[in-house]
C-alpha cells in the first residue's frame, strides 16, 4: 500500500500541527495537569478559529455540512490532534466540534429534526447507553434492560454502567431487549430524552482517567413513545454494532498521538540527561528503548491508515480495523511506558504529561472492544476464510 | 457505596491545616450551622496540596469559614464534579461563589 499523503493532506496534516501546538499546548500550560476543559473563552475564540478554517464538525458527514473528510485524512488529523496532554480523550479540548451520535444519520425525518439537528448546532447533547453491569464485550447476550409494549408506549427498566456523558446529555441512545430471544435478535434502540420520569444518573464512576468520567443509569419503568424507537424494534444491535466497526479507526489512531509526543520527549531528555560520565542517548539500553519506541509507533501508524485506506476504497475493512484498534492501543501503551522509564522519576509526576497518558492509555486497551475482542473478530475473518 | 462526603467535621484553622498532608484530594468548607460555603479540590497545582488549598479557602471566607472535611483522592476532577453535583440535587444550587460552575456540571439524581 502506498502511504504517502497528497499534497492536500500533508497541508492538513501540517495546519493541524501548527494549530495544536501555537494554540493548544500554550494554554495546557495555564491548566492542571489533569484539566480537561479549556476557559470557555478560550474556547469559543478557538473554535472560531477551526470554523474559518473550514474544520468545524469534522465528522458531520459533508450532506449535513460537514467537511467532507475521508478516513485516511480524518486519522491523519486524529494524529495531530491528540498531540498534547489530553489529547488522548479529549483532542484540542472538542474545538473542532462534534457530530453527535452517528446512529441518528439512519433516524427518521421528524428524529433527526427533534435530535440530530439540535446536536448539530449544538444546542443539545446526547449519550451512547449500551453497556450494562451484566458486561460489554458480548452486548448482544448482556443486555438485560427490558422493555415491553403498553399501548403506543414501551416501558424500559434496567440499567447501564460506563456510560460518558449521560449526566450533561440532553437525550440517551438506550439498548434494550424486546423480545424472548436471548441474542441479537431481541435488542432494540430507543432515543430517550433524559427528563424522561424513569431516567437517572445514579452516581460518576472514578476511573483512571480523571476527567470524562463515566455514569451507572438506572431506569425504573421509564415511558417511551413508539416514535423514538430508531431503526426496526428488534433490530436495534446491527445499530450498535456498526457504530462500534466505524469508531475503532479513529479511537486507534488518536492513541498514536501521545506516543510521537512522548517519544520526542524522550529523545530530547536522552540527548540533554548525562548519568555516570555521559549521555543517556549514549547507552544501548536507551537507544534499544528509543528504536523500540520508533517501530511501535510506526507499525502502529501503518495498521490505522491500512485499515483507513480500506475503509476508503469501500473494501471490507472489519480486520485492518480490529488489527489497528489492538496494535495501536497496545504498541502506544508500550511507548509511553518506556519513555517514562526513560526519564526515571519525573517521568511520573505530574509536572510531564507521561503520567496520565500512561494512565488513560490503559483504557484504550479495553475500551471500544478490549484487545482480545479485536483477537476474536480478526480469528474469525481469517479461520473463516475471509483471506483465501 | 456511599457517595457523599459525609465525615466528621474538623476546625478550620491554620494550625489543623498545617497537619495535614500535603496530598491531592477534595473537600467541603462550612461555617459553624453546617452551611457548606465551598466545595473545592487540591490539585496539582497547589503547591502543597490540601494545605495550600485550604489556606486560600480560608484567606477566601475570612471567619466565617470554621469547617471542613476533606477526602484524599487522585480522581479529584470527577470527584469535585460528583460533590458539586450532589450538593446542586441537594440545595437546588451551588454555594454563591461557585454559581457559574452550574453551567458547566451535570446532574446526578443518586437516591
Amino acid at each position: 500500500m502506498d502511504f504517502s499523503l497528497t499534497d492536500e493532506q500533508q497541508l492538513i496534516v501540517e495546519t493541524t500541527r501548527r494549530f495544536v501546538q501555537s494554540e493548544i499546548v500554550p494554554l495546557e500550560d495555564h491548566l492542571d495537569p489533569d484539566a480537561g476543559a479549556l476557559d470557555p473563552r478560550d474556547h469559543a475564540r478557538l473554535v472560531e478559529k477551526t470554523q474559518g478554517m473550514g474544520f468545524y464538525g469534522l465528522d458531520i458527514p459533508e450532506e449535513y455540512g460537514g467537511p467532507g473528510l475521508d478516513t485516511t485524512t480524518r486519522a491523519l488529523m486524529a494524529i495531530e490532534m491528540s498531540q498534547h496532554r489530553a489529547g488522548l480523550y479529549n483532542p484540542c479540548y472538542g474545538v473542532f466540534g462534534g457530530a453527535g451520535l452517528a446512529q441518528l444519520y439512519e433516524a427518521t425525518d421528524a428524529q433527526k429534526e427533534r435530535w440530530l439537528y439540535p446536536t448539530l448546532r449544538g444546542e443539545k447533547k446526547g449519550c451512547f447507553a449500551l453497556t450494562e453491569p451484566s458486561g460489554g464485550s458480548d452486548p448482544a447476550r448482556a443486555i438485560q434492560t427490558r422493555g415491553f409494549k403498553d399501548g403506543s408506549e414501551w416501558v424500559l427498566s434496567g440499567s447501564k454502567l460506563y456510560i460518558s456523558g449521560a449526566d450533561k446529555a440532553d437525550y440517551a441512545l438506550i439498548f434494550a431487549r424486546t423480545s424472548d430471544d436471548p441474542g441479537r435478535n431481541g435488542v432494540t434502540a430507543f432515543i430517550v430524552d433524559t427528563d424522561t420520569p424513569g431516567f437517572h444518573v445514579r452516581r460518576v464512576v472514578h476511573t483512571l482517567r480523571a476527567t470524562h468520567y463515566a455514569t451507572e443509569l438506572q431506569f425504573d419503568e421509564m415511558r417511551v413513545p413508539e416514535e423514538n424507537i430508531l431503526g426496526e424494534v428488534n433490530g436495534g444491535f446491527a445499530i450498535a454494532n456498526d457504530r462500534l466497526s466505524r469508531q475503532r479507526i479513529p479511537y486507534a489512531a488518536g492513541c498514536i498521538g501521545p506516543a510521537i509526543q512522548a517519544q520526542e520527549m524522550a529523545i530530547d531528555w536522552a540527548k540533554s540527561r548525562e548519568t555516570f560520565g555521559s549521555l543517556l542517548a549514549e547507552k544501548q539500553a536507551i537507544q534499544w528503548m528509543i528504536v523500540d519506541n520508533e517501530i511501535d509507533i510506526r507499525h502502529a501508524r501503518y495498521c490505522v491508515l491500512e485499515a483507513a485506506q480500506k475503509a476508503d476504497s469501500g473494501e471490507r475493512f472489519r480486520t485492518e480495523a480490529a488489527m489497528a484498534k489492538l496494535v495501536a492501543t497496545e504498541a502506544s501503551s508500550r511507548v509511553v511506558d518506556r519513555c517514562i522509564q526513560i526519564h526515571g522519576g519525573v517521568g511520573v509526576t505530574k509536572d510531564l504529561p507521561l503520567e496520565r497518558w500512561y494512565r488513560e492509555l490503559r483504557i484504550r486497551r479495553v475500551g471500544e472492544g478490549p484487545s482480545e475482542v479485536q483477537r476474536l473478530i480478526m480469528a474469525r475473518d481469517i479461520l473463516g476464510g475471509s483471506f483465501k | 457505596m456511599g457517595i457523599r462526603l459525609d465525615k466528621p467535621w474538623e476546625t478550620l484553622d491554620a494550625g489543623t491545616i498545617a497537619s495535614l498532608p500535603a496530598q491531592l484530594g477534595v473537600y467541603q468548607v462550612a461555617d459553624d450551622d453546617g452551611n457548606v460555603l465551598s466545595v473545592g479540590y487540591a490539585g496539582a497545582r497547589h503547591l502543597f496540596g490540601i494545605r495550600s488549598a485550604l489556606d486560600d479557602e480560608l484567606q477566601f471566607h475570612g471567619i466565617q469559614a470554621t469547617k471542613f472535611r476533606y477526602e484524599f483522592t487522585s480522581n479529584y476532577h470527577s470527584r469535585w464534579d460528583e460533590l458539586l453535583m450532589l450538593h446542586l440535587c441537594d440545595h437546588g444550587q451551588l454555594p454563591d461563589h461557585q454559581r457559574a460552575e452550574e453551567h458547566r456540571i451535570g446532574r446526578l439524581s443518586p437516591d
